[in-house]
């Protein structure tokens, strides 16, 4: 059976299972629609946050980009994860025990303040926003590529699936598609991973056949070695040594850590269990589900690259196998012969370079490069758009109770009743799928750049207003309002020059400290902190009952 | 009282935190950032070490330092909810 076949059947299966999970799923009261009622079990929990957690960016991009960057790729790695980390021992269990429904909440309520609540929310739409659309993209591309739907009607069928279950069961909705969305992702991604590895190194799991020796149809070796030397002979640098500089490294991976810690759509997971120690225990589940497909991707691009070099470099044109001219038909893939001989050419060098590989590609073919069966293949698909979707909802949630809770009934309307404000928060929804939807079908030129935006600005506004919060029971308002706008202000403006004012001169040389755009929201969260503890001694401690609340919830919890 | 036994509460909560963030530092951003290249220099099976632990390595230790958090935390809430409840009764 064909390709095709399998991914309309996979994916009808899986939308199938969504949309019967959000019948079964419907909610009448604001607590279910927030936080699915803080009934969640913690591994349930854990399984959402890492679907919540995992876009199509992890999915479809990660590998890729890692194949390409060989160990710096490292960065998204400790990054992406580091992050649950802080989340774990810093913020979940606090929060939890604070026990309301969003972060602007918190924020407000912590730092007794319009100010603050306002500018907490202005921060989670903006973050929210930015990535929601490249979630829908995502979603539009991997329809337009597998199922040869034009992209408008693909962005449209992942919009009307979202709205259906986010709309009619909210936060639980969410949380329980997002389970079944981990597990569609998990197995997508795996499967073709350990096909890969069996293939290649004949090791059954991925992260081991990373340091294995590679089988004798693939020349022998260890796999790494035999990379690093097919890398310099074609002019790449060695895929194990790294080319950024340490400093730079380091600040990026530090920004992606506090960024991860920092995004509203994570930490509002952790409102959805019933206890203290469950959000605890559902950071480190959540932790285990990422690493699962976190501790593969490295080994997949390590397998993807190997093959990719083997199966082009000086390799006949006309002998290039199916997926090669199915994926250069898309643009992903492109080839020139410059120098007529009908050769690819393959090469670190851009003079005699004669290929160029999308990274996506990497991800998106790889099974096809390795010549695994069709429903492997047709898997990625599932796979793919279970990732972008799940991302989607809980950003799209994060939206709605900005609007609907903080916005309307705790800053401008706080008369409505329950009812209308579970009204106003599905009118919200609606808005926000058909915003998110309209920048799907036309995204803006900049999507893969405005990433870097949520990271940095979560990592300099959220992250530190939320700690200090908890961990300095003296910090007032005035110090983290301050704190809030000023990394804000340093981080957005730092990327705004560099990638949009003045792109010419966005190199090494004129950063910051050597920072590069992607890093500099740990800079700004290092700002956000200074100004915050520099304001806050030259003002008057918060009120009492702010103070109290501070020390509630630190306190251990009583069942 | 009760201001004491929560303080020695926070307190222990603190060392537990900051000890297990040095050691989140030390995995993460220094091998596999600031010490990479020294560490690449032992090799393990078909990995150079710095190189896995920049990879996978530092992800494994991510792990066992929440699940080492999770389990401290519930016996620290465990012991001080119990005297926490000792005192309600003595005040009564």
């Amino acid at each position: 059976m064909s390709v095709q076949f399998w991914t309309f059947f996979f994916v009808i299966l899986t939308f199938g299972l969504y949309i019967g999970i959000a019948i079964w799923s419907r909610v009448r009261s604001t607590q279910d629609f927030y936080v699915a009622g803080k009934h969640v079990p913690p591994i349930a929990n854990g399984m959402a946050t890492a679907a919540d957690w995992m876009s199509a960016a992890s999915f479809i991009s990660m590998a890729g980009l890692i194949s390409f960057l060989g160990r710096d790729g490292a960065f998204y790695l400790m990054g992406w994860t580091g992050g649950y980390v802080l989340l774990a021992l810093l913020l979940a269990p606090y929060l939890r025990k604070f026990g309301k429904y969003t972060v602007p909440d918190f924020i407000g309520d912590r730092y007794y303040s319009h100010t603050a609540r306002l500018t907490a929310v202005f921060c989670a739409i903006v973050i929210s926003f930015v990535y929601v659309c490249g979630q829908m993209q995502g979603a539009g591309i991997v329809f337009s590529r597998f199922l040869e739907v034009d992209i408008v009607y693909g962005v449209m069928i992942g919009m009307a699936i979202v709205f259906f279950y986010a709309v009619l069961g909210g936060m639980k909705g969410i949380t329980y598609t997002q389970v079944a969305q981990y597990c569609v992702l998990i197995f997508a991604f795996m499967v073709p991973a350990i096909f890969i590895s069996i293939l290649m190194t004949g090791q059954a799991i991925p992260q081991m056949g990373f340091g294995s020796q590679l089988t004798e149809a693939f020349g022998g070796g260890y796999l790494l070695d035999r990379l690093d030397g097919l890398s310099e002979q074609l002019g790449f640098p060695a895929y194990t040594e790294g080319q950024r500089s340490m400093q730079d490294m380091f600040f990026i991976t530090a920004a992606l850590m506090i960024g991860t810690a920092g995004l509203p759509h994570v930490i509002i997971r952790f409102f959805t269990v019933p206890h203290v120690r469950d959000a605890r225990r559902s950071a480190g589940y959540a932790l285990i589900f990422i690493a699962i497909l976190y501790t593969t991707a490295p080994a997949v691009a390590a397998f993807a690259r190997t093959n990719l070099i083997n199966t082009v470099d000086n390799v006949e044109y006309s002998a290039m196998p199916e997926w090669f001219n199915k994926w250069e038909a898309t643009g992903l893939i492109t080839f020139e012969d410059r120098n007529a001989d009908g050769l690819i050419q393959y090469t670190g060098d851009a003079a005699t370079n004669e290929l160029d590989v999308n990274r996506d590609i990497m991800v998106l073919a790889n099974p096809e490069i390795a010549e695994l069966p069709n429903w492997v293949v047709a898997l990625v698909a599932a796979g793919g758009l279970a990732a972008a979707l799940s991302t989607a909802a809980g950003l799209l949630l994060v939206i709605s109770s900005a609007v609907s809770h903080d916005l309307l009934k705790r800053a401008y309307m706080p008369e409505i009743t329950e009812k209308e404000e579970l009204l106003f928060a599905r009118m919200s929804i609606f808005m926000a799928v058909l915003v998110a939807g309209y920048f799907g079908i036309n995204p803006p030129a900049y999507v893969a750049q405005v990433v870097a935006f949520a990271f940095g600005l979560a990592a300099a506004s959220f992250f530190p207003a939320i700690v200090m919060g908890i961990f300095q029971r003296r910090m007032n308002r005035h110090g983290a309002v301050s704190g809030m706008i000023a990394g804000f202000s340093f981080t957005a403006l730092y990327i705004i020059y560099f990638r949009f004012i003045n792109p010419a001169v966005d190199n090494a040389d004129n950063w910051l400290f050597g920072i590069s755009p992607e890093g500099i929201g740990s800079l700004g969260a290092l700002l956000n902190l200074l100004v915050a503890w520099t304001v806050c001694r030259f003002t008057p401690e918060p009120p009492a009952e702010v103070q109290a609340l501070v020390a509630d919830i630190r306190r251990p919890e009583v069942d | 009282m009760p201001e004491r036994n929560d303080d020695a509460y926070w307190k222990a909560n603190i060392r537990l935190v900051l000890s297990l963030l040095a050691v989140w530092f030390i995995v993460s951003f220094g091998a596999g950032i600031l010490l990479v290249e020294v560490l690449d220099n032992i090799r393990m099976g078909g990995f150079k070490f710095g190189f896995w632990m920049a990879q996978q390595g530092s992800i494994f230790v991510f792990i066992v330092l929440i699940f080492v958090y999770i389990n401290r935390m519930d016996k620290l809430d465990e012991r001080y909810r119990r005297s926490g409840s000792d005192r309600e009764d003595s005040m009564q």
